[in-house]
């Protein structure tokens, strides 16, 4: 691109292409721009979790330069991956995470896909009846679910409250409307023609699903197991309600109760322990991300 | 193989009848193509046929068999959908072969199978593929190869070439027509392409809100249409029609056009249109090439008359002509050579002989 875009005649051809090659530049510039606005934005907090990470209690407590390590040490990541409590919290999540994406996609897969294809009276309702319920804040139910296991204890005997295992029951109530809309939305764009070819071929509506459906929404499954994984793994308020004693601790809430004692913040572990409870999640998207992109409804119809 | 029979067969969604009661009987091997613009219940009627559809009334036999309450699975057929629908996670082998391997035939079986249809369509080269690595006319002979390994009672085909462009829907459907020669498998195919209906089928039904209006082999609905629809759906240009009435001058039967226009029909036109009411208020329908440029030694029945021309389109083997008659437009085909220009006058002749009379208020052929 010449710097020299005008001459005395006025603008010329050149210069229009010239022009439109500077908007283009200028709109990637501002578009850097604000992408490492965001970026720094969004890493900051890791990468002070990181630095905080690497710092014994007694740096940390000196009120040196915050950004700065001077006696780097992996005694918190040393501390945290040999004591047994760390990794019962951490074992609770992971099983609590995986039960809850398989109970989800057991339920919401099927769910999703008798509400996009079979229509049935009140399907379309229900549809929406389910989205609905999604939006409906953890922080409203919490009290009413705690007293629902709680009468539901004292009536059969069985107790669920202070058990991880409760949290199976609780967490698809958050993960399966929300799972099961974004599959609907999924199966609803795949063309009519495709099931009704199968139903020809001689398919059940469950080999329609698993044989047709499922490879063709992929996509959609991934990014609704990804949903799935990410509440269930993050989620704070009802294992705090639900869960109390510390061997029955999910990650996130195990952190605050064990690391916190009193008034006294253990820093270094606290953030040890949240960047090690971050690592599962960024490894399943880096794994998962490419499936995530990739369409592969390309090519069914006439596209 | 077998024979398809539809009796009084309904459609209703809600309130709107997309299917009125329709009579149809297609014998075993038969090629019938349903056509009709969009909206006249051909697609919900091979849909029904299919199984995709619930019939509201009627009944539909597959075989000799009642197949009303049968599942698509279940009836033997095969379809071919408009936009092909192949499995897009699947290559061209395995799509082929979903239906077989549904009913858990033997892998051999499949394979030589699927390798038959693929040498007959001659796709062969891309057994592997995914559907997305082919092009239209390749997603459309998986479709049929699809169709084809099955080896079903009948053929559906909905609309199987409007995906496609013009050349290539040319050279698809002389494909289709081979095939049929190869596999004589009952087939039943909509399209409201009134090309592909005549040349494609032996028998084609033309369906017009919901009912038939016509049954008959290609050469019958040219020249025998029983309707004004008929007659104006089937060919291209259209069929021409002009407003007239019948007069009787010195003992002959005239047909008159305009105050000055009028034709002696040839005699025995004249003897079939004798009884018909003089007061009437009729059309003249005319095919475009049944107009054509004055001849020195025309035959009998072939009336000449002077025209001033709007519209001139040259075709290369052939001129199309336009004209207005009574505050119609005439359309007619006339020699490359015949000197036809925009705006300038011609002598041209109309072939009686060929002529048809509807009726203007019934738009039956009379």
């Amino acid at each position: 691109m010449s710097t020299m875009t005008i001459d005395k005649s006025g603008p010329t051809r050149k210069v229009k292409y010239g022009s439109m090659s500077r908007d283009r530049t200028w709109a990637l510039r501002w578009s850097y721009f604000f992408l490492i606005l965001f970026a720094i934005f969004s890493l900051t907090p890791p990468l002070y979790m990181l630095i905080t990470s690497l710092k014994s209690s007694a740096e940390i407590s000196a009120a040196t330069n915050p950004w700065w390590v001077y006696h780097p040490t992996l005694s918190n990541y040393i501390e945290l991956l040999t004591s047994n409590q760390f990794l019962r919290f951490f074992w609770n999540s992971a099983w609590v995470s995986i039960i809850v994406v398989t109970i989800t996609m057991l339920i919401s897969v099927p769910a999703a896909f008798a509400l996009a294809r079979m229509k049935f009276w009140g399907s379309a309702t229900l549809a929406t009846g389910v989205f609905l319920t999604y939006l409906i804040p953890d922080s409203l139910l919490f009290i009413p679910l705690f007293k629902m296991f709680a009468v539901f204890g004292d009536w059969t005997g069985i107790q669920l409250v202070n058990r991880w295992y409760v949290l199976l029951f609780i967490y698809p109530t958050l993960t399966v409307p929300f799972c099961t809309w974004i599959m609907i939305g999924y199966f609803a764009s795949i063309p009519k023609e495709l099931d009704e070819a199968a139903i020809i071929d001689g398919a059940s509506w469950f080999q329609t699903l698993t044989r047709i459906f499922i490879p063709v929404a992929l996509p959609g499954l991934i990014a609704a197991t990804i949903f799935a994984f990410t509440v269930s793994w993050a989620q704070f308020l009802y294992p705090l309600v639900f869960t109390t004693s510390t061997d029955q601790l999910v990650l996130p809430v195990g952190i605050i109760t064990t690391l916190i004692k009193g008034d006294v913040f253990n820093w270094g572990q606290i953030m040890t322990g949240a960047l090690l409870g971050a690592a599962p999640p960024l490894i399943i998207y880096a794994f998962l991300m490419d499936y995530y992109i990739a369409g592969l409804t390309a090519g069914a119809t006439k596209g | 193989m077998a024979d398809v029979s539809l009796r009084k067969v309904v459609k209703r969604y809600d309130e709107v009848e997309a299917v009125r009661g329709i009579d149809l009987d297609i014998a075993d091997h038969e090629f019938v193509v349903l056509v009709g613009p969009s909206g006249c219940g051909k697609s919900t009627t091979l849909r029904m046929i299919a199984g995709l559809e619930d019939i509201s009334d009627g009944d539909i036999m597959i075989g000799g068999d009642v197949v009303n309450d049968v599942p698509p699975k279940d009836r033997d057929i095969a379809m071919v959908f408009q936009n092909y629908a192949l499995y897009p996670h699947m290559t061209v082998a395995e799509n082929m072969s979903f239906g077989l391997r549904l009913k858990n035939y033997p892998k051999a079986e499949i394979k030589s199978r699927v390798t038959e249809a693929a040498r007959m369509l001659d796709i062969t080269d891309l057994i592997d593929r995914k559907p997305k690595q082919l092009s239209g006319g390749q997603r459309q002979r998986v479709a049929m190869g699809r169709a084809i390994v099955r080896n079903p009672k009948v053929f559906l085909f909905d609309e199987p070439l409007s995906n496609l462009d013009a050349k290539l829907r040319v050279q698809m459907r002389i494909e289709i027509k081979k095939v049929h020669q190869k596999v004589r498998t009952t087939t039943v195919y909509v399209t409201h392409d009134q090309v592909e209906a005549m040349t494609l089928a032996d028998r084609v039904v033309v369906m017009n809100h919901g009912r038939i209006e016509q049954i008959g082999t290609p050469n019958e609905l040219y020249h025998k249409p029983a309707t004004r629809f008929v007659a104006s759906f089937i060919g291209s240009p259209a069929m021409n029609f002009v407003p007239c009435r019948l007069e009787d001058v010195g003992g002959k039967l005239n047909v008159r056009l305009t105050d000055r226009l009028a034709f002696a029909l040839p005699p025995a036109r004249a003897a079939r249109y004798q009884s018909l009411s003089r007061t009437d208020r009729l059309l003249l329908g005319i095919r475009p090439e049944h107009v054509m440029e004055a001849r020195p030694h025309a035959g009998p029945g072939v009336e000449p008359f002077d025209a001033v021309l709007d519209v001139t389109e040259p075709m290369g083997m052939e001129t199309l002509v336009y004209f207005t008659l009574e505050g119609s437009q005439v359309c007619g085909r006339v020699s490359p050579n015949a000197g036809a220009q925009d705006g300038s006058p011609l002598r041209l002749a109309v072939d009686l002989n060929n002529m048809h009379l509807l009726n203007e208020v019934t738009g039956a052929v009379l």
